[in-house]
C-alpha cells in the first residue's frame, strides 16, 4: 500500500523532464507546440501508427506517391541538424537544407507569412520539445523524368508568395487580424478550401487575392472541401460565430457535425486551440464576402415533412430516406441537438458537387472522440445495402427537400465515386497514431 | 509461469456499469487503472449499427450479448439433498458477456430504491413485531440509508441521462399530477430529462389505475426523451421506440450503458486501460490472506497472465463476484448447516407475475411492435411498505407496471388463454389480437433465506479447470403467498380496462424454480454488504471485511432483491463506494468500518 500512496504523492510533484535540466525556454518550447498544433504538423509528418512527427505519411499526387519527413530533432534522419536558417527556408521558403525545392504538398505558400518570432518558437519546440526518432526518410515513388525536382523550384517561383512576416491591413480588427494570421498562415486552410489552378496552385492564398480564397474545392480524396466564406449559397453565413467556434473545437454544434478530412483537423489540430484564437479564425472567416452576393438565406419548407408524417412516400428517394435516414435526421430533416445533424438548410448536402453527401452515405462518419466532446457518434455505412440508384435517389431526396436548393444525383455520379479509390479514404491514414490518443502529454519525453 | 504486467493502482475485473463508474471515479482520483472484460470489445458502433442490429435471431434467440455457457455457466439445484446440474441452456436468467456487460443488454428501468428496503429487517420487526419475519428468511439491513445515498442516485442518473418526472425536489411538491410517484423519497434535484412519452398500453393502464384507486407515475427509464449530454461530456441521442433495447446494442445512442456513457470519457484518459476478452480466474493473495496482490487472468490466446495492483474491485456480474471471492478465499463461505460463513449467504432472486389482458379487434390499437425497455406507467401502492402487510402474512412489496419494450416478430406473438398453439384458429387469433393487447408486470421483491445460497460445485468445472459455482435455490411459501397478493391488487387494474379476455401468469403453491422461462437477470446477494462481519462479507462501503483492498460493487450485495429493478441502486451504491475509496481509503489504506 505504501507505493500506492507514494505514487500517489510522486503523481501531484511530477515535473517535466525537461525542467531537470537547464536548457530551454519552456515557454518558448509551449508556445511552439501550441503553433506546431496550429499548424497540424502532426497530421502529414505521422504515418499511420508511427512515432510523431517521424514522418512516413503517404501520399497520392497526380504524378506518383511522395512521402512526408521525418522532422523529430534526430541528428541522422530527422533535423536534428538544422539551424534556425534551415529550418526557416524549409518552413517558409519550401527549400530543403540540401537546396532542392520541397513538393508544395508542404504548404509553404501558405507558411511564408508566419512571424518570425513564431518561426523561432517552432524551431524550439521541434529542437527540444520532440522525442528524436530514427527513421529514414522514404524515396519518392516518382519514375524519372518526373522525379526531377527542378520544375519544383520554376513552380515555387510563380506561385509562392514573397516570404514576409504577416502584415495586418491597415484598420483592421486585432481580433480578425489575428484570426486572418491563423487561416491564411499556420492554419493553411486554404490547402483544402481554395479551388486550385492548372499547376495545382491555389487560385488565392489570402483574401486580398480574391473571391476564390476558400471558396471551396473540387473533390480531394473523396470530399468537397466547402466555401468558409460568408455566404447563404455555399458558405458559413448560416451560423453564428458561438456555433462556428464550438464546431471547430468539438467537432460538432447543435446541428453541425464534423466529417471527411475535416475531421482530423479537429482531432490534431483545432481542439488545442484556445477559445480566443477559435473565435479570431471564426470572426475572421465571417468578414469574407460572399461569392454569391445575392442567394438569399435558407428558407424552411415543409411540404416534405407534412408528406412524410402523412405515409407519403411519392417523391423520389422518399422510401429510401424513411427506411434509412429517418431515425435519426427525422421526416423533418432536422436531426436531433448535438447528436444527429440537421440536413434541411446544411450547405455541405446541397454543394454544386455532391460527392460529399454521396460519399458519407456510400460510406458513413465517425465523430472525432475528443477531450471536450468524447463521443464518437457513428453514422453507419449504406453502400453495402443501396443499389448506386438508391443512393442517387436518397441523395437527391436530401438535397431537394425541406427548401434545400441543390440538384438531383443521378446513379452514375455514385458509380463513379464508389468505384474510385478516392472513395476508401477513412482517415486513418493520415496521421491517427498513438499521439492522438494521448491528447494531453507532452509528447516529448516518454 | 503467468507472465506478470507492470502494476497498476487500481485492478477491476468486469467491465459493466460497476467497472466502468469505478474506472471513471478512481481514474479521476489519479490513480492508473486496468479493467479487464472476460468478455469481447463491444461498442454502439459496430455492434449497434444500424440496421444490423435490428436482428432478433442473432440478438434474442441467437443471444449474441448474452455468456457462453459452453465455457463457464452456474449449476442449480433446488435444495441440497439434490445433485445440481449444470445451466447450459439460458432460461430463467441471462448473464451478459462482453464490454458493457449487463449494462449494454439491460432494458434500461432506471429506479432508484424504496428506503425502507434499505432497512428490511429492522423495518418490519418495529411495525410488525420480530415473530412476523417467518423462520429461515435471513433478510437484513443493508447498512446504509437512502438520506446516504441520495447524492449518488442523483449523480448517476445524470451520468445515464434519465427520464422520469420526480415527485418533490428538496421537500417541494413538483410532481402531482405530471407523472410522479408520490410514494417516491424526497430528491435533491429533478430527473436529468423529462419523462418519455407513453404508449397506448401504458395510458390505459394508467388510467385503470387511478379508476380503481392506485397512483400511477411516469417509470424513469434511462431511455432518452430528448437528445443529453451527461457530466463527463458523454452524448446520448433520443429514443425512437423501435422496441430493440434489451438484449441489444441501441443503434440510437438513446438506451444508456457504459460503453455510450462512460466508456468515451475514460477513452480521454491516459491512465485507464481497458483489456477485453482477459478471463480473471482468482484474486492473489498474500500468504495471510489479508490483502489483495492483483488477478491472476488468461488472456484471449489462452496466456495466463498476472496482473499486479494495490486496489482490486470485483466488479463482475452477481455470482460471479460471489465464485471469484470463493475461488480466491476472500471471507468465509456460508455453511447452511450452521448458518455461519458469509460468502454465498442471501442468495435472492425477483419473484415476477404478469397478467396479459386481450382487447376487441377494433378497441385499443396498442401497437405492441413499438416500445421503449424503460418506458411505462407503474404503481407503487403494493411496493416495499407502502400498505400494511399485517393482516396478510407475508413480507415484501412489488410495483406494478405496464412496460411496454416492443414485442419482436419472432417471440411476440401472444393470443389470449383457450387459443391452440399452432394452425389455422392460432393464425387468426394472431391476426385478431396482436394489435389489441397488452401485458403488465408485478415485479415483486424476492427475499432471502437461509437455505438459498450459493457456493462451489464439487463436480462441475469450468472451460479453465476452475469449480462451476452452485446454486441452491427454491421458492418458498412467503414468495408465493405474496405474489397471489400482488396478481389480486393487479387484476383489479386489468378488470377495469373492460378487456375481452386475461390470462394470468403466476406461480401456484408448490411451485419449483425453473430454469427453462425466463423471469428477471435480477439475481441478488452472496457477497452481501452490513453492519456486522458475523452476517456480511462486506461492510457499508462495499469493502470485504476480511482483505481491505478489495471492493465488490453490484447487486451481490444486496441482503434480499428489491421491487425494483436492481441497476439504480446498483449505480447509486459504486459511486458511494468509489467516494469512500478516494475520499478515506486513499488517505489512510485499511478497513474503513471497524468491526
Amino acid at each position: 500500500m505504501k507505493a500506492l500512496i507514494s505514487a500517489l504523492a510522486l503523481g501531484f510533484i511530477a515535473l517535466p523532464a525537461f525542467a531537470q535540466e537547464a536548457g530551454p525556454d519552456q515557454e518558448l518550447i509551449k508556445k511552439g507546440e501550441y503553433l506546431a498544433r496550429a499548424g497540424d504538423c502532426v497530421a502529414c509528418h505521422t504515418a499511420a501508427g508511427g512515432k510523431p512527427f517521424a514522418g512516413g505519411l503517404p501520399m497520392g499526387t497526380p504524378i506518383g506517391t511522395i512521402y512526408s519527413t521525418n522532422i523529430t530533432p534526430d541528428k541522422e534522419t530527422g533535423i536534428g541538424n538544422y539551424s534556425f536558417e534551415d529550418f526557416d527556408k524549409a518552413v517558409r521558403h519550401g527549400i530543403a537544407k540540401e537546396g532542392y525545392s520541397l513538393y508544395p504538398a508542404m504548404p509553404y505558400p501558405s507558411y511564408a507569412r508566419v512571424t518570425e518570432e513564431d518561426m523561432r518558437a517552432l524551431y524550439t519546440y521541434f529542437m527540444h520539445g520532440v522525442q528524436p526518432v530514427t527513421q529514414p526518410n522514404q524515396d519518392v515513388a516518382i519514375p524519372w523524368p518526373l522525379s526531377m525536382r527542378w520544375p519544383l523550384a520554376v513552380w515555387r517561383k510563380l506561385f509562392a508568395p514573397e516570404v514576409a512576416d504577416f502584415k495586418p491591413a491597415q484598420g483592421m480588427d486585432p481580433v480578425v487580424a489575428r484570426g486572418a494570421y491563423l487561416v491564411e498562415g499556420l492554419g493553411h486552410c486554404g490547402a483544402c478550401h481554395t479551388p486550385r489552378g492548372i499547376a495545382m496552385q491555389e487560385k488565392a492564398l489570402s483574401d486580398a487575392d480574391g473571391k476564390d480564397f476558400l471558396a471551396g474545392s473540387a473533390p480531394l480524396e473523396g470530399w468537397v472541401a466547402k466555401s468558409l466564406r460568408n455566404d447563404h449559397k455555399e458558405g458559413i453565413a448560416r451560423w453564428d460565430e458561438a456555433q462556428l467556434v464550438e464546431f471547430l473545437k468539438t467537432g460538432r454544434s447543435d446541428d453541425m457535425a464534423v466529417f471527411g478530412g475535416m475531421t482530423q483537423v479537429v482531432e490534431h489540430s483545432l481542439q488545442y486551440m484556445s477559445d480566443e484564437d477559435l473565435t479570431a479564425i471564426v470572426r475572421y472567416l465571417k468578414t469574407l464576402s460572399p461569392v454569391h452576393p445575392d442567394a438569399p438565406p435558407y428558407q424552411r419548407n415543409n411540404a416534405v415533412s407534412e408528406m412524410l408524417v402523412k405515409g407519403d412516400e411519392s417523391k423520389r428517394g422518399a422510401a429510401v430516406y424513411i427506411d434509412n435516414c429517418n431515425a435519426c435526421h427525422r421526416s423533418d430533416g432536422l436531426g436531433y441537438t448535438r447528436a444527429f445533424p440537421a440536413l434541411a438548410g446544411n450547405t455541405v448536402v446541397q454543394t454544386e458537387d455532391p460527392t460529399s453527401l454521396i460519399h458519407i452515405v456510400l460510406e458513413g462518419g465517425k465523430l472525432p472522440g475528443l477531450k471536450s466532446a468524447p463521443s464518437t457518434i457513428v453514422m453507419p455505412a449504406f453502400g453495402w445495402r443501396l443499389s448506386d440508384q438508391q443512393v442517387a435517389d436518397v441523395v437527391t431526396f436530401i438535397r431537394t427537400s425541406w427548401g434545400n436548393k441543390g440538384g438531383p444525383v443521378d446513379a452514375d455520379a455514385v458509380a463513379k465515386l464508389r468505384n474510385s479509390e478516392n472513395r476508401t479514404t477513412s482517415g486513418d491514414d493520415i496521421g491517427q497514431t498513438a499521439y492522438s490518443n494521448q491528447p494531453e502529454q507532452n509528447p516529448a519525453p516518454r | 509461469m503467468a507472465k506478470v504486467m507492470q502494476k497498476a493502482d487500481v485492478v477491476i475485473v468486469g467491465f459493466g456499469w460497476t467497472g466502468a463508474i469505478m474506472a471513471k471515479e478512481l481514474t479521476e482520483a489519479g490513480l492508473s487503472v486496468v479493467a479487464l472484460e472476460r468478455g469481447p470489445m463491444r461498442d454502439t458502433y459496430p455492434d449497434g449499427s444500424y440496421p444490423q442490429v435490428i436482428d432478433e435471431l442473432t440478438y434474442s434467440i441467437r443471444r449474441k450479448l448474452f455468456a457462453d455457457t459452453s465455457k463457464e455457466t452456474v449449476t442449480i439445484r433446488h435444495n441440497v439433498s439434490q445433485t445440481a446440474l449444470p445451466y447450459r441452456q439460458l432460461g430463467a436468467f441471462l448473464p451478459g458477456d462482453g464490454v458493457g456487460g449487463a449494462g449494454l443488454h439491460w432494458s434500461g428501468v432506471h429506479l432508484r430504491v424504496d428506503p425502507v428496503e434499505l432497512r428490511l429487517r429492522s423495518h418490519y420487526e418495529e411495525r410488525y413485531g420480530k415473530n412476523f419475519i417467518p423462520d429461515g428468511m435471513t433478510i437484513q439491513d443493508f447498512g446504509v440509508t437512502y438520506e446516504e445515498l441520495e447524492p449518488y442516485f442523483d449523480f448517476a442518473e445524470k451520468v445515464f441521462g434519465t427520464s422520469g418526472q420526480a415527485w418533490t425536489v428538496k421537500g417541494e411538491l413538483v410532481g402531482k399530477g405530471k407523472g410522479g410517484n408520490p410514494f417516491a423519497p424526497d430528491r435533491s434535484d429533478h430527473f436529468p430529462l423529462t419523462p418519455q412519452k407513453n404508449t397506448v398500453s401504458a395510458q390505459l393502464f394508467q388510467k385503470a389505475a387511478w379508476d380503481v384507486g392506485y397512483h400511477p407515475y411516469d417509470l424513469p427509464s434511462a431511455n432518452t426523451s430528448g437528445p443529453y449530454t451527461n457530466p463527463y461530456g458523454c452524448q446520448m441521442g433520443p429514443c425512437n421506440f423501435c422496441g430493440y433495447c434489451s438484449g441489444y446494442v441501441c443503434y440510437m445512442y438513446s438506451k444508456s450503458s457504459p460503453n455510450l456513457n462512460i466508456l468515451p470519457a475514460l477513452r480521454q484518459e491516459p491512465k485507464f486501460e481497458l483489456r477485453a476478452d482477459a478471463h480473471v480466474l482468482k484474486v492473489n493473495l498474500t500468504d495471510d490472506k489479508k490483502l489483495a496482490t492483483g488477478v491472476t487472468y488468461v488472456d484471449a490466446q489462452g496466456n495466463e497472465i498476472e496482473q499486479p495492483a494495490d486496489i482490486v474491485i470485483l466488479g463482475a456480474f452477481q455470482f460471479n463476484n460471489v465464485r471469484l471471492m470463493l475461488l480466491s478465499g476472500i471471507g468465509k463461505p456460508y455453511d447452511p448447516k450452521t448458518g455461519e460463513g458469509v460468502v454465498g449467504k442471501n442468495f435472492a432472486y425477483q419473484n415476477m407475475a404478469t397478467i396479459k389482458a386481450y382487447f376487441d379487434k377494433d378497441q385499443h390499437f396498442t401497437n405492441p411492435f413499438i416500445g421503449a425497455g424503460g418506458n411505462g406507467v407503474a404503481v407503487d401502492d403494493f411496493n416495499a411498505d407502502n400498505f400494511d402487510h399485517g393482516p396478510h402474512g407475508f413480507v415484501g412489496g412489488s410495483p406494478f407496471w405496464v412496460n411496454q419494450a416492443g414485442t419482436r416478430p419472432i417471440a411476440g406473438v401472444s393470443n389470449p388463454p383457450g387459443t391452440p398453439n399452432w394452425g389455422s384458429q392460432w393464425k387468426a387469433a394472431a391476426a385478431d389480437y396482436y394489435n389489441h393487447q397488452l401485458s403488465m408486470d408485478a415485479h415483486g421483491a424476492h427475499q432471502s433465506y437461509r437455505d438459498n445460497y450459493l457456493d462451489l460445485d464439487p463436480t462441475y468445472k469450468d472451460a479453465y479447470g476452475m469449480p462451476l459455482l452452485r446454486m441452491t435455490f427454491d421458492w418458498k411459501e412467503n414468495d408465493i403467498k405474496m405474489t397471489h397478493f400482488m396478481v389480486d391488487k393487479m387484476k383489479r387494474i386489468a378488470e377495469a380496462m373492460n378487456p375481452k379476455a386475461i390470462n394470468v401468469q403466476v406461480k401456484a403453491p408448490g411451485t419449483h424454480f425453473n430454469t427453462v422461462s425466463y423471469q428477471t437477470t435480477h439475481l441478488n446477494g452472496g457477497a452481501i454488504m452490513g453492519t456486522d462481519p458475523k452476517t456480511s462479507a462486506l461492510n457499508r462501503y462495499l469493502q470485504s471485511w476480511d482483505v481491505h483492498n478489495v471492493f465488490v460493487p453490484g447487486a451481490s450485495a444486496f441482503p434480499q432483491g428489491l421491487g425494483y429493478n436492481p441497476t439504480g441502486l446498483v449505480a447509486a451504491l459504486t459511486y458511494w463506494s468509489a467516494r469512500a475509496i478516494r475520499e478515506q481509503y486513499l488517505k489512510n489504506p485499511g478497513p474503513l468500518v471497524q468491526a
